[in-house]
């Protein structure tokens, strides 16, 4: 189980098959990975690049209960974290987060339950530069609607 | 004394990331009271208080939580990460 908060770009091969090499002795049989982007056309205009602001020491806290509450809610062998912070361009990965289970239903689950709670409790902010300026983008309800899925 | 962080674009309308305050006023509620009633960029800032989230010590925090000196009070807008 692991955390991590950086700045540097992340390799997703690399960072699969490291995690996957210690799923063999877990009798893990499911592995399921989500990894965000930078969007180049959110809505127009389009997006020459994405800034990651974030609260050091919050961030990592509220992470780590995410993963200690998907490990509470479903059997997993293993899971990781990775979310940038700083300057970014389109097509360059924001976040990842892989999870191993025995079976396929508790790995989808618990990467989807990481997503969004990781959406609405982490304290990351992105500011989006276009041609017409920089602007910090607003909260979505559909990610606080999101939640309510796994509190039903 | 209060140690007060701002975030995201409250910390651009305000043109600072940090300062301390004294005395320390009794909620967060109040802090927020506190700030906006202030010139320049503060009016600017806290002008829409409830599109401002909180967090006391590195925990989300309602209006009604109470201060005490030596805490962190991190204030920014809902977050839009992941």
């Amino acid at each position: 189980m692991a955390v991590r908060v950086q700045e540097a770009p992340f390799d997703v091969g690399a960072e699969y098959a490291r995690f996957a090499a210690g799923g063999g002795s877990h009798g893990v049989g499911a592995i399921a990975m989500f990894v965000g982007t930078v969007r180049s056309v959110d809505d127009q205009p389009s997006v020459n690049a994405l800034t990651l602001e974030h609260y050091p020491g919050m961030t990592e806290r509220m992470l780590e209960r995410i993963e200690q509450d998907a490990r509470s809610r479903w059997p997993l062998a293993d899971a990781l974290i990775i979310h940038r912070y700083g300057r970014m361009l389109p097509g360059e990965g924001i976040v990842l987060v892989l999870t191993a289970s025995a079976h396929r239903a508790a790995a989808l689950d618990a990467c989807a339950f990481l997503m969004d709670y990781l959406k609405t409790k982490a304290p990351f902010w992105k500011l989006e530069e276009t041609a017409a300026g920089a602007t910090w983008v607003d909260a979505r309800d559909s990610d606080d609607a999101a939640l309510t899925r796994w509190t039903a | 004394m209060i140690r007060i962080l701002y975030f995201a674009w409250l910390k651009a309308r305000i043109g600072r990331a940090e300062e301390t305050l004294t005395p320390v006023p009794p909620t967060v509620g109040a802090l927020i009271a506190t700030l906006a009633a202030r010139s320049g960029g503060y009016a600017d800032a806290f002008s829409r208080p409830e599109a401002i989230r909180c967090a006391v010590n590195q925990e989300f925090a309602e209006p009604d939580q109470p201060l005490a000196a030596g805490d962190e009070v991190a204030l920014f807008p809902p977050v839009t990460g992941g």
